[in-house]
């Protein structure tokens, strides 16, 4: 059974005469991990504001768990965990005076207190910072400190933005990591511009550009986008364009730069299997064969730059 | 939730050298005054012949160290205030206290009683003070109530002026300065106005009523004029919050 965890409605948002945010709508269901990819300026942070109640939307309504945030703030409030773009923490305390702070002000109970500090700090690897000034601390133990103090009071919904900025590729991958486990009993949503980092942990991508949503669906939707029904191969001697049309399932071919082959197929029918033996029994000199894959910056230019032509 | 505000208010300021330094050289004014003052109090009586010109240890110490507590927590208290909210916006850590499941009234009621927590032990090390001369003169316990019930009430109203414009900076040093100019405006508010008592500006001074408590006096209308000073600012940095969260 899925449950609706976040309902975001028709969310618009206008600074001053310009719309930051137009008619953003989705919902997402628990255990699910949400991309939320845009280019710089995009209105992701805009839309994550509203999402946790800091900013109020101009129009539009956001549900967590079925509770309205604005009619009823507080409630809808305990079920979020939120990491902003800045880390909020009070860097003249520790961090366990910090993490029992947060998780005071999220309704732990005072007898959980301890409890509820220490297994976020395992989470995010920060069990021996813990009688370290928050100051003192690098920025990758900053930000780790930042969403300790997002999940420490378990909540439903965990909302990140941009949560892997500054930190180094060890870290990140922990990070990853992290998220990915969170998205087994929590719903994440995770800010991000970093393509790979979707593809690694979401299961679900919208992409947002100029406040609009251009794109709302599954990962696989978007790789498959990205993979296409290419392959491309290098022959050494080449033979003429039919005599490759020959081989069944290859609807195409043109010439690369660099000599290579792209070949086209139809849906379902990887040819590339028949392609190589063709290849040996004719010797053209096969040295390279490979899925063409468009990048996911391709995909994400794309969808970004077709909402601009319509 | 206010009561968890209000912790984290006071243990930040005294995890900074900042809230200790104060209390001391706060204490250390409060006790240089209070010797001269006993001091003085000698050197006055020996002098003073008549009974009629004869007054009390109690008012005599208490009317000058009181006096002076309240000069100086004209100055204190801006420099405590400035950082409540303009720092938090600075840091952008007011985020993380909006995203909490508080209300924005329980944010800035327990900003504003963990500072007058902190003022209260000022007080409190002010009346113990005072109180010691108990063991060696029969000193009016009432009288320093009265005089202990004004200085706080004028100390809150401070404290919730100063904790509005903080709402209104990022920069907690123009906040400072700003608190202190417009409490020293309301504080000699009558004083400019000298030429009419009864007019509505001198009834806003915060001296004037500061002024029967000082003299052992406690009058609900004074009461009432402080109380409803803070309530006014309290509600006053509320919906400069919430204007935050409406236009961004």
């Amino acid at each position: 059974m899925t449950t609706v965890t976040v309902e975001a409605r028709e969310l618009t948002r206008i600074y001053g005469g310009r719309e930051a945010v137009r008619d953003v709508s989705f919902t997402l269901n628990k255990g699910e991990v949400l991309g939320f990819l845009g280019p710089n300026g995009a209105g992701k942070s805009t839309s994550m504001k509203m999402l946790t109640g800091n900013l109020a939307p101009s129009k539009g309504s956001v549900k967590i768990c079925g509770i309205d945030m604005i009619e009823n703030p507080k409630e809808a409030k305990a079920l979020i965990g939120y990491l902003p773009e800045q880390p909020p923490l009070y860097r003249e305390l520790t961090v366990d005076e910090f993490l029992a702070i947060a998780a005071r002000l999220h309704r732990v109970s005072g007898s959980h207190v301890k409890k509820a500090v220490r297994i976020a700090k395992e989470r995010c690897g920060l069990t021996e910072m813990g009688s370290r000034l928050i100051e003192n601390l690098s920025k990758g133990y900053q930000q780790r400190v930042g969403i300790a103090q997002a999940i420490i009071h378990n909540p439903m919904v965990v909302i990140l933005d941009e949560p892997t900025v500054g930190l180094d590729p060890i870290q990140i991958r922990d990070i990853r990591n992290l998220i990915k486990e969170l998205g087994g009993e929590h719903s994440v949503i995770l800010s991000t511009h970093i393509l790979p980092e979707v593809e690694m942990v979401c299961d679900r991508v919208q992409i947002i550009h100029k406040g609009q949503m251009v794109f709302n669906g599954s990962i696989d939707v978007l790789k498959q986008q990205r993979h296409g029904n290419k392959l491309l191969v290098g022959l050494s001697r080449a033979p003429a364009d039919e005599e490759l049309l020959k081989i069944p399932g290859i609807t195409g071919v043109e010439s690369m730069a660099g000599g290579l082959l792209r070949v086209r197929y139809a849906e379902g029918g990887n040819p590339a299997e028949l392609l190589v033996q063709a290849a040996v029994n004719q010797n053209w000199g096969l040295y390279q064969i490979q899925p063409d894959q468009t990048s996911l910056e391709e995909v994400f230019v794309q969808l970004t730059f077709q909402e601009q032509a319509a | 939730m206010i009561f968890n505000i209000t912790r984290k208010e006071l243990k930040s300021l005294f995890s900074s050298p900042m809230g200790w330094v104060v209390l001391a050289l706060l204490q250390f004014v409060f006790g240089t005054f209070f010797l001269n003052g006993i001091e003085q109090y000698f050197q006055t009586m020996s002098g003073a012949i008549r009974p009629e010109q004869r007054i009390g240890v109690t008012e005599f110490v208490g009317a000058n160290i009181f006096g002076i507590a309240s000069f100086v927590m004209l100055f204190a208290v801006p420099l405590l205030s400035m950082r409540l909210i303009s720092d938090e916006r600075r840091q952008q850590t007011l985020t993380f206290l909006f995203s909490a499941p508080l209300s924005l009234t329980e944010i800035v009621v327990g900003k504003f009683l963990g500072l007058v927590t902190f003022l209260s032990i000022v007080i409190f090390f002010l009346a113990a003070m005072m109180s010691t001369l108990n063991f060696w003169a029969e000193i009016d316990f009432g009288y320093i109530a009265a005089n202990v019930i004004g200085l706080w009430l004028l100390v809150a109203s401070f404290s919730s002026l100063g904790l509005y414009v903080s709402s209104l900076t990022q920069q907690p040093i123009v906040a400072g300065i700003i608190s202190f100019i417009a409490l020293f405006a309301l504080l000699l508010l009558d004083n400019f106005m000298a030429g009419d008592p009864t007019g509505t500006m001198s009834y806003l001074s915060l001296m004037r009523h500061f002024e029967p408590f000082s003299r052992g006096l406690l009058d609900t209308r004074d009461v009432a004029y402080f109380l409803l000073f803070i309530v006014t600012f309290l509600t006053l940095t509320v919906r400069r919050l919430d204007a935050d969260r409406l236009r961004g």
